[in-house]
């Protein structure tokens, strides 16, 4: 049977909810679900985590120095748990694409990168050149597999109607000195987190600054949308780094995707394509984005999104 | 202080990528090659340490097949000291990549590896951490801003929730992200100049590294495509249809 180990995401007591999409996908590999909770607290999220249908049970393991999560210090812990089992799984997200390959490493096997499809439990489908092409992997049986799951390709399991047994991992390994956290400067928001949000507006570079930017944030805010932008817009200096939505940035599968000024270049479209519905505002009707979009409406965003907002209110 | 940079030739950002009709992968002759737009990002970085009399020499290192000089010629036009080229016949995997760098590593004792997060090719974004794992080094990922200071560098990480800053022990480990920096343009003189730069050929075989073929690629498919939708004439059409679907109130 397979004996799979996700490593759990959270941050300030919350678990990410890209963990509840790794189960699903551990679902489609099937066997034992286990997640591990990496923490110097972690008792909310391992309880979030074993809530979640079909856990079978949830380790923890308290150190001062999980404090944050830094790949370096995560992985020989990981490494450490990894005899139990199979398959380890991490969401591809930053946190695990920063920790998951150096796991790998430390096991001397490779890792299969952004699954999207389980064919099999040693066998999956993963994107290339941005998603231009689909990929079959097939992994050696005698080897463990280790994998990040594409958030978008998955739905967040829901809680079920057991808890899962919460147990303390003993485990002693010698942590290096070398990495030490400095600060996070979160883009402090009351908006949707772009991940997981249902709605997503965004904004290109047709903005034309920082300060036109706010009427993405003005149209989100009106149907409680997350905002996203383009990499121009980011690279423009419209909107932070962690809006970045594509190939580069996030992935994500909002049901309403809303692309404001946005030419739709592939590593764009890359981010957005499992999203449910996509509406595209552009003033040129040959822009890539409408090869795509459901909705298209050719015209300037100056004057649409504020008639826009309005015909939402 | 010594940089080893990692600098790959993958099909160029702009080229549309076919997918062949029998699956066996994705159509690469006749298109256009191009430095991993990451790569050029980590060598322009190892490059103003340079400039600023941080670092004294930057090494460009390829896993590629023989005709990658060309490739590695653009790099040391760009500005590097001079290219180390391992010559494969197909493409490693991430993790045998890393363990040809390890091998380069120990030869050349590096007190910083700069790479790319990830090659815009096959996407995977390993092989910096995995590096960083066999050679028991602290790593940097996804970084936008990197200070050294002595033994010491100090690294921001475009992180899924922002922003975030960490200190690293050198030697070390670090990938770029977008916005380090804007690769600078090669001048005509600095072609001519890059002919004469060393440039050494390493046959993989001659490493004696084991190869990490855990994984076999079976097939290649093009991706499900969403088809085109309709186009709207004004916003009261855009807004009722969105309401129709219950997407807006």
């Amino acid at each position: 049977m397979n004996r799979i180990l996700i490593i759990g995401e959270h941050a300030d007591g919350k678990l990410n909810a890209a963990t509840a999409r790794c189960v699903t996908a551990a679902k489609d590999i099937g066997g034992q679900i286990d997640i591990a909770i990496f923490a110097a607290e972690p008792d909310a999220p391992a309880a979030q985590a074993a809530m979640l249908d079909g856990v079978t049970r949830v380790r923890t393991v308290t150190h001062a120095a999980n404090a944050h999560a830094l790949g370096a210090l995560l992985a020989p812990q990981i490494v450490a748990l990894a005899d139990d089992y199979s398959h380890l799984l991490a969401p591809s997200t930053t946190f695990g694409k920063d920790l998951l390959p150096r796991v790998a490493a430390l096991l001397g096997v490779s890792q299969v990168s952004d699954v999207m499809t389980v064919t099999d439990s040693h066998t999956f489908e993963r994107p290339i050149y941005a998603g231009n092409a689909i990929i079959t992997v097939q992994c050696a049986p005698e080897h463990k597999v280790v994998a990040t799951i594409r958030g978008a390709s998955y739905p967040a399991t829901a809680a079920g109607s057991a808890t899962a047994p919460i147990e303390a991992a003993a485990i002693t390994v010698e942590l290096p000195t070398h990495t030490r956290f400095i600060e996070l400067k979160a883009s402090a928001s009351d908006r949707p987190d772009l991940q997981t949000a249902a709605r997503v507006v965004s904004g290109g570079r047709a903005l034309g600054s920082a300060q036109k930017f706010d009427l993405i944030y003005q149209l989100a805010d009106k149907i409680g949308a997350a905002v996203g932008a383009s990499r121009a817009a980011v690279d423009a200096g419209y909107a932070p780094n962690d809006m970045q939505v594509g190939q580069t940035g996030k992935i994500i599968a909002p049901e309403l995707y809303v692309a404001i000024g946005i030419s739709g270049a592939i590593q764009h479209l890359t981010g957005i394509k499992d999203a449910g519905t996509i509406v595209a505002i552009n003033k040129d009707a040959e822009a890539p984005i409408f090869e795509i979009a459901d909705y298209g409406l050719v015209g300037d965003l100056f004057k649409l999104v504020p008639e826009l907002e309005q015909a939402l209110g | 202080m010594k940089i080893l940079v990692a600098y790959k030739r993958v099909v160029d950002y702009n080229v549309r990528i076919q997918v062949k009709a029998d699956g066996s992968g994705v159509v690469t002759d006749g298109v256009k090659l191009s430095p991993n737009p990451f790569d050029d990002i980590a060598l322009e970085e190892a490059l103003r340490l340079r400039d600023k009399g941080i670092a004294s020499e930057v090494i460009i290192a390829t896993i590629a097949p023989a005709d990658a000089q060309a490739h590695l010629r653009n790099g040391l036009a760009m500005g590097a000291n001079r290219a180390l080229h391992v010559v494969v016949d197909r493409a490693p995997s991430p993790l045998t990549a890393a363990r040809v760098f390890l091998k380069l590593i120990e030869k050349e004792q590096p007190d910083l590896v700069i790479l790319g997060k990830q090659a815009i090719d096959d996407d995977a974004g390993q092989t910096g951490q995995m590096l960083a794992a066999l050679w028991n080094k602290a790593q940097a990922t996804f970084a936008s801003k990197i200070e050294i200071d002595g033994a010491k560098a100090t690294v921001t990480r475009e992180v899924d929730s922002g922003l975030e800053t960490i200190e690293v022990d050198l030697p070390a480990v670090i990938t770029t992200d977008l916005r380090l920096n804007e690769p600078r343009f090669i001048k005509l003189p600095e072609i001519m100049k890059a002919k004469s730069k060393p440039m050494e050929t390493i046959a993989f075989d001659s490493l004696g590294i084991e190869a990490a073929d855990h994984q076999k690629v079976t097939h290649h498919a093009p991706p499900a495509k969403r088809s085109r939708g309709v186009m709207v004439k004004d916003v009261a059409e855009l807004v009722t249809a969105l309401r129709n679907k219950g997407l807006v109130k």
